[in-house]
């Protein structure tokens, strides 16, 4: 990352509440182009929902989102301008059940970016082979393992060839064995210069991968921090305890 | 299929007995007895009826199914006038029974518009509207119970609404409505023997009026209960079998 590039991701103080409970409190975030970011914080501190702003799938209230130049307001222009460029893997999968690996691939790109059938598929096929999969596309979500699923979300927000990937838990709905498999999928997409923020609590994923390390709680970034520094000399008090609960076993 | 044969049998096991025991002075066969050239005529003439039982309820249910979906659709909106709509036509709708429906459309109806309107596309129309009611809540219900992760994940590929329900919601929600669509589409051709009383030419309208000629009301409309019977049947196969394979292409 270099310090003069246009930021990819700004939020400068954002806000959000579900009714009376305030999930996002003035939060400030610079991302720049090919900066890794992981995300972390108890549950219910406003990291998802903080990753869902940025691509709109939940509204800020106040404050400014910035992504790649454009202002993502509650307008559905920005979001159409906003969203081809946010690639989102989510903690469910959430494949399309009734189409076949292929076609969760291709939908996307065939409707949205004019691409051929032909085009699409061998685009699909090409971020198959990345995640290692290529002989699953013929076949339905159902019959796939829970890592192999995941590897074909990440295939099908990458067929969007998105500038952005955000990551809402990618490996906690999945079997301890298959965790492996998903992170290598991500800590090789970290290695091609993709722009990432990834909410998770692998933490050996976050000290392989991370260019900085942002922890939440209550809906206030508490702490942001290289990873050097954040695990070995965290400075709150917060961020200690969290720390120290997670890293124990 | 062996259902089908199991009943039809016994159907005919009830018809041979009845008619061929004590009580045989009440049955009169001949009337629509094939060997003989007035039973046959008359036979002809009911099964004629067919046609439009069948192309009535067709047309209604095709009529009623893309209505029901439109008007389900802003029952699922955010916006509270929509939702009003979509509250307000089934409430309404479903509350006119549909032989007043039918009466309403084909007498009342061309009163008010100035505008003559066939019989057929009388009861298709009521018929339809009414069942369009019952289709919305179907849609409706269906669509809600597609998990909103799929939503997002439609959105997150940069979907648009419509792009949305027609590849990502939709096959997922009719795959799960179509036990209650085929419920619909029997209920279709049943009702569809009220349009009989508007002159219609479907099945009960032919019994009505050999009746009237023959005077033999139990074998007529034993004969018309037997049609109802062959047809619904065949219909409630086909829409197994669609389940089948729909399900089938999902598990393949």
């Amino acid at each position: 990352m270099s310090d003069d590039a246009a930021p990819m991701i700004e939020l400068l103080t954002v806000s959000k509440s579900f009714g009376d409970f305030q999930v996002l409190k003035d939060i400030t975030l610079t991302v720049g182009p090919g900066e890794r970011v992981v995300v972390c914080g108890p549950s219910g501190s406003g990291k998802s929902t903080l990753i869902r702003c940025i691509n709109g799938l939940e509204r800020h209230e106040s404050g400014t989102i910035r992504v790649d130049g454009d202002v993502l307001a509650g307008d559905r222009a920005s979001l159409e301008r906003v969203r081809p460029k946010v690639g989102m893997v989510f903690q469910q999968f959430n494949l399309f059940p009734h189409l076949t690996v292929l076609d969760n691939l291709t939908l996307g790109p065939r409707r949205t970016r004019g691409l051929s059938q032909a085009e699409a598929r061998d685009r699909a096929m090409a971020y198959l082979e990345r995640v290692q999969i290529p002989e699953q596309a013929g076949k339905y979500p159902r019959h796939l393992s829970g890592g192999q699923q995941q590897r074909v979300a990440i295939a099908r927000a990458l067929c969007m060839e998105p500038k952005i990937m955000l990551f809402d838990e990618p490996t906690s709905a999945l079997d301890p064995e298959m965790i492996n498999e998903v992170l290598e999928v991500m800590v090789q997409l970290a290695g091609s210069g993709m722009t990432m923020i990834c909410v998770t609590h692998e933490m050996g994923f976050a000290r392989r991968v991370a260019d900085m390390m942002v922890f939440m709680d209550f809906g206030e970034i508490v702490e942001t921090a290289p990873p050097a520094r954040f695990f070995d000399a965290p400075e709150t008090r917060r961020c200690q305890d969290f720390l120290q609960k997670i890293l124990q076993h | 299929m062996t259902a089908i044969r199991r009943i039809v049998v016994a159907m005919a096991l009830v018809v041979a007995t009845t008619s061929l025991t004590g009580c045989s002075d009440n049955w009169g066969w001949y009337v629509v007895n094939p060997s003989t050239k007035s039973g046959m005529a008359n036979l002809r003439f009911l099964i004629g009826g067919l046609y439009y039982t069948v192309l009535l309820s067709v047309t209604a249910i095709v009529i009623s199914v893309a209505a029901g979906l439109l008007i389900a659709l802003p029952g699922l909106a955010a916006n509270r006038t929509l939702r009003g709509f979509n509250r307000t036509y089934v409430e309404l709708v479903r509350a006119v029974p549909i032989l007043v429906l039918i009466l309403w459309v084909y007498y009342g109806m061309p009163q008010m518009t100035g505008l003559s309107i066939s019989v057929f596309w009388a009861g298709a129309i009521a018929l339809a509207l009414s069942d369009s009611a019952f289709e919305a809540e179907i849609f409706r219900a269906g669509i809600q119970s597609i998990d909103k992760g799929q939503y997002e994940a439609a959105h997150s590929v940069s979907l648009n609404y419509v792009d949305t329900m027609r590849f990502v919601i939709l096959p997922q929600a009719i795959r799960r409505i179509l036990p209650a669509l085929g419920n619909q589409l029997v209920y279709m051709l049943k009702m569809s023997s009220l349009v009989s009383v508007i002159g219609m030419q479907e099945l009960t309208r032919k019994a009505n009026e050999l009746v009237v000629t023959e005077y033999r009301p139990l074998e007529i409309y034993s004969i018309l209960v037997l049609e109802y019977l062959v047809l619904i049947l065949a219909v409630s196969a086909g829409v197994r079998w669609l389940e089948r394979k729909m399900q089938a292409d999902v598990s393949r």
